[in-house]
């Protein structure tokens, strides 16, 4: 019973100290952010600790340990979850000139809390052997009857359709937006299921002809490891929405520093890092975001997709009405 | 019911007198660990003293009946499919013998080590409408997609199949010990009575076995409420993802733990329902004549169903699984493989060993005091405590952080003020923190096991031991412990599996740069990297196998008398 008790001690001493340290907690998935960490530590001698989880329980886990938290920075994929934080009081204004001149004022905090760190759009993808890209126009026209029982898109559980429809409510008010829903749920060829991957798959596989999903989905899945996966994203084109329009709905993965930082310094140091060159280069090499810096070059994938005209609508929004389109879809049954 | 009237000829004043309220020092302890393994609990049903009106009606009109209908089908479903791969499997490779009964006999628990949300993962990547199967079905027939019916796997069915598939092993390795440890005098008393073998099953054996296949179906239900990952993969809108999606998706925690404190009345309900029906039975073994049992050798038609019969749970649930995943990690292993890899392997050991051997005392401790002085108080304890195992693991782990981050918070302004000392957070975020979360959510295992052992070790004995002088250390070593071996082993190995395959509690609660395999699979499963999230799942699975091999042996070898 003794020997129980002092390994559990031990256990409990398991954590790290370290002197220049920065600990973050991330929504977003350890693979997809690690390289970044460590070229970091490299270049700067401050190590990283990193918890990874969901957003929502992140914000939990920061709530409820409160001042005594010891996590400087929360790392998110999706602009609804920073604004919660910010709403939660969890974030600290932060003043870095480097970060204002860098990131394009929609895709950063009006009161300096959080930060935008790469940029993605939710497009439609479609089977070109089906649908004549003439045919295709905005995120409205999915609503049409012609598309009845031709549209794959997830379930509303996931944010990213949240923030989707937050931005059909922004653009177009509730009631227009709730309309809409009602149409392309009608549309839906089948109900919602699966991840992002899933959708371009079944577009693919004749399950139906078009699809909503985020740009870098495809890219990544042109470059699978999976042949199944490259034979399916050739299969498939994309098409950017609403160029007529206010343009293609953009979220942003980004950060905020936590109030109770004890390593703000470092925290900044490492924001600052993650929208230098080199990291932005790597998030559009790797990743296949769209760099948060206009001046950076995309991967050859997303280059080929070419230019296009970006919503310009200010992200704090999609914070702002995320309950409502949750509540809407609901309303509507999109499952 | 030959077996229950053998049963209630027993002389009754030997069992212990209940009473309502006792407090002795083993009590009070009990009473202390009870309150503390019920905090996390108590936290979601306070939830219930602070009514979200609006929320509330916003869900009963747009999505309850959907939650409440499909967790519904989901229970009967996945109860009705495992107790059929479980009892009748379990009860033909302990009476006959029959090509591979032998090898079956611990094969059929292969499909514990597999997390349900990994089945589901490989075979939506094979029998999906994108799936090689599929794909391969439209090529060579030019067929269409909807040109052809193929089952759908994402669906409420396939949340059924997949489910009954990995969770029947809890029926079958409870059923199993049971029908070995019956004495075959009373099966044969049966048949001189006039029942076939047949009947035999059904009016003497499987009542004898009850006990023990309730409390395994009692783990399948719970197991199947708490289940987050494969309904949610399979876009079935059960409650699970109802508390999930009121939680992250309308921000609302209070309603999430409302639905939470629902779910677990549902359970409450179904204990009580399960207690009451046998309360008037007891079901202690009248005999002690043990002869070993008489295998029957089947013919070979026989042979040849019983082995279909008894293989097909072990090929759907493991065999096929396994290949598939097997398959994919075959391309992928090199670039996931490396020193972090054994890393999270070491990390999933570690936990899962700290917390069966806790569980397990705790488990030993709660049910002696239950035995020797049965209070309703402690019953109630006990049984608040293994609710736990209902639980979605996320509700569980916010449930432990909120107590333990106040504790910390309070500690530190208590040590800040009188001593200037700052303590930050002492406990919240350690490994600690997660081994209590784990030991909340699963102690139900341990303490079923354990309990449904001692019960079926009558208090006659006891009594016998003590006209001979043995002190109560003394019979619990020298008759109960030697008694009880294989089930103690059992209970140790299911926990230690269980957190193996843990996931969500894990997400949430543990410590910087601390991943576990199944912490790793997920993550890569949710970028719908299936390929690269095998090889992590796949070191999951063999992790598992071996305490699950080790209890089939134990089992074999638990029959009284067996050489």
């Amino acid at each position: 019973m003794k020997k129980l008790f002092i390994f559990l001690l031990i256990l409990l001493q398991y954590q790290q100290v370290n002197a220049a340290e920065v600990n973050i907690y991330s929504a977003r998935k350890e693979a997809l952010i690690k390289p970044l960490l460590d070229q970091f530590t490299k270049e700067s001698g401050i190590a990283v600790n990193i918890v990874t989880g969901k957003a929502d329980t992140l914000l939990k886990r920061l709530e409820v340990e409160g001042r005594n938290t010891p996590a400087d920075l929360l790392l998110t994929v999706d602009v609804a979850r920073l604004i919660r934080a910010k709403e939660k009081g969890l974030f600290q204004q932060i003043e870095s000139e480097l970060l204002n001149q860098v990131i394009p004022e929609n895709y950063r905090d009006d009161d300096k809390q959080w930060f935008g760190l790469s940029l993605r759009s939710r497009v439609i993808i479609y089977a070109p052997d089906r649908v004549n890209e003439t045919d295709l126009d905005s995120y409205i026209d999915l609503a049409d009857k012609k598309w009845a029982d031709r549209i794959c898109v997830r379930s509303s559980s996931n944010v990213y359709n949240q923030s989707l429809v937050a931005a059909m409510i922004a653009n177009y008010g509730l009631e227009k937006a709730e309309r809409w829903a009602t149409g392309l749920v009608n549309n839906f060829a089948r109900p919602p299921k699966g991840g992002d991957r899933d959708q371009i798959k079944a577009v693919a596989a004749g399950v139906c002809d078009v699809a909503l999903v985020n740009n870098y989905y495809l890219a990544g899945m042109l470059e699978s490891s999976q042949k199944s996966e490259i034979v399916a994203a050739n299969k498939i084109k994309l098409f950017w929405p609403n160029q007529d329009g206010r343009g293609a709905h953009m979220n942003v993965s980004g950060a905020g520093v936590l109030k109770p930082a004890k390593h703000k310094k470092e925290a900044i140091q490492l924001l600052e890092f993650l929208v230098s060159d080199y990291a932005q280069q790597w998030y559009a090499d790797t990743n296949h975001e769209y760099s948060i810096n206009p001046e950076i070059e995309s991967s050859s994938v997303l280059k080929s997709w070419g230019k296009f005209k970006a919503d310009d609508l200010n992200l704090g929004l999609l914070g702002q009405y995320n309950t409502e389109a949750v509540l809407l879809m609901d309303r509507v049954g999109w499952k | 019911m030959l077996a229950t009237r053998a049963a209630q000829a027993l002389p009754n004043g030997l069992v212990f007198k209940t009473s309502l309220f006792k407090i002795t020092k083993w009590n009070s302890v009990l009473v202390f660990l009870s309150l503390l393994f019920s905090i996390p609990l108590a936290v979601i049903f306070g939830s219930l003293f602070f009514p979200e009106y609006e929320v509330w009606e916003h869900l009963r009109a747009t999505v309850l009946t959907d939650y409440i209908g499909n967790s519904l089908a989901l229970l009967v479903g996945v109860g009705f499919f495992s107790l059929l791969f479980g009892v009748i499997p379990a009860w033909m490779v302990t009476m006959y013998r029959f090509p591979l009964s032998r090898q079956l006999e611990w094969a059929l628990l292969l499909p514990m080590s597999m997390p349900a949300y990994i089945i589901a993962y490989s075979y939506t990547g094979a029998l999906d409408v994108a799936g090689p199967l599929q794909t391969m079905l439209r090529e060579f027939t030019g067929w269409q997609y909807r040109d052809y019916w193929f089952p759908e796997v994402r669906s409420l069915g396939g949340a059924i199949a997949m489910l009954s598939l990995v969770l029947y092993p809890y029926i079958y390795l409870l059923a199993r010990a049971a029908f070995i440890e019956q004495s075959v005098c009373v099966l044969e008393v049966s048949r001189t009575l006039g029942c076939n073998a047949v009947d035999a099953f059904r009016r003497v054996a499987l009542p004898l076995a009850r006990p023990s296949i309730m409390v395994g179906l009692s783990l399948v239900v719970m197991e199947t409420l708490a289940d987050y990952g494969t309904v949610q993969y399979f876009g079935v809108s059960a409650f699970t993802t109802g508390i999930f999606r009121t939680w992250f998706g309308l921000g609302n925690s209070l309603a999430a733990a409302q639905l939470s404190a629902l779910l677990l009345m549902f359970v409450a309900v179904f204990l009580y329902l399960e207690k009451r029906s046998r309360k008037q039975a007891r079901y202690h073994h009248t005999s002690s004549t043990y002869s070993s049992l008489m295998q029957q050798r089947l013919t070979k038609r026989q042979g040849f169903i019983a082995l279909v019969v008894c293989a097909a749970p072990l090929v759907f649930g493991f065999i096929i699984p396994v290949s598939l995943l097997i398959n994919w990690a075959v391309d992928t292993y090199a670039e996931v493989l490396g020193k972090d890899f054994y890393l999270l392997l070491f990390h999933s050991l570690l936990l899962a060993f700290v917390t069966s051997v806790l569980a397990l005392a705790i488990a030993l401790f709660m049910a002696y005091s239950n035995r020797n002085s049965p209070s309703l108080l402690n019953r109630i304890m006990v049984r608040f405590v293994s609710m736990g195992y209902a639980i979605p693991g996320t509700v569980i782990a916010v449930g432990v952080l909120i107590p333990f981050a106040w504790f910390d918070n309070s500690l530190d302004t208590l040590l800040m003020e009188n001593l200037n000392i700052n303590s930050g957070l002492l406990i919240s975020g350690t490994v600690f923190t997660l081994v209590f979360a784990y030991l909340v959510r699963f102690l139900a295992v341990s303490i079923n096991t354990v309990e449904a052992a001692l019960v079926k070790i009558k208090p006659v004995m006891d009594e016998v031991a003590k006209t001979t002088g043995m002190r109560a250390g003394t019979i619990v070593k020298r008759i109960h412990i030697p008694m009880m071996r294989g089930s103690l082993l059992t209970a140790l190995l299911l926990v230690f599996v269980d957190v193996l395959k843990e996931l969500p509690a894990t997400l949430i609660l543990r410590p910087f740069n601390f991943n576990t395999l199944a912490v790793r699979t997920y993550e890569l499963a949710n970028e719908e990297l299936l390929a690269e999230a095998a090889v992590p799942a796949l070191a999951i699975v063999i992790a598992g196998i071996i305490p699950v091999i080790i209890i089939s042996n134990s089992i074999s070898r638990s029959r009284p008398g067996h050489e």
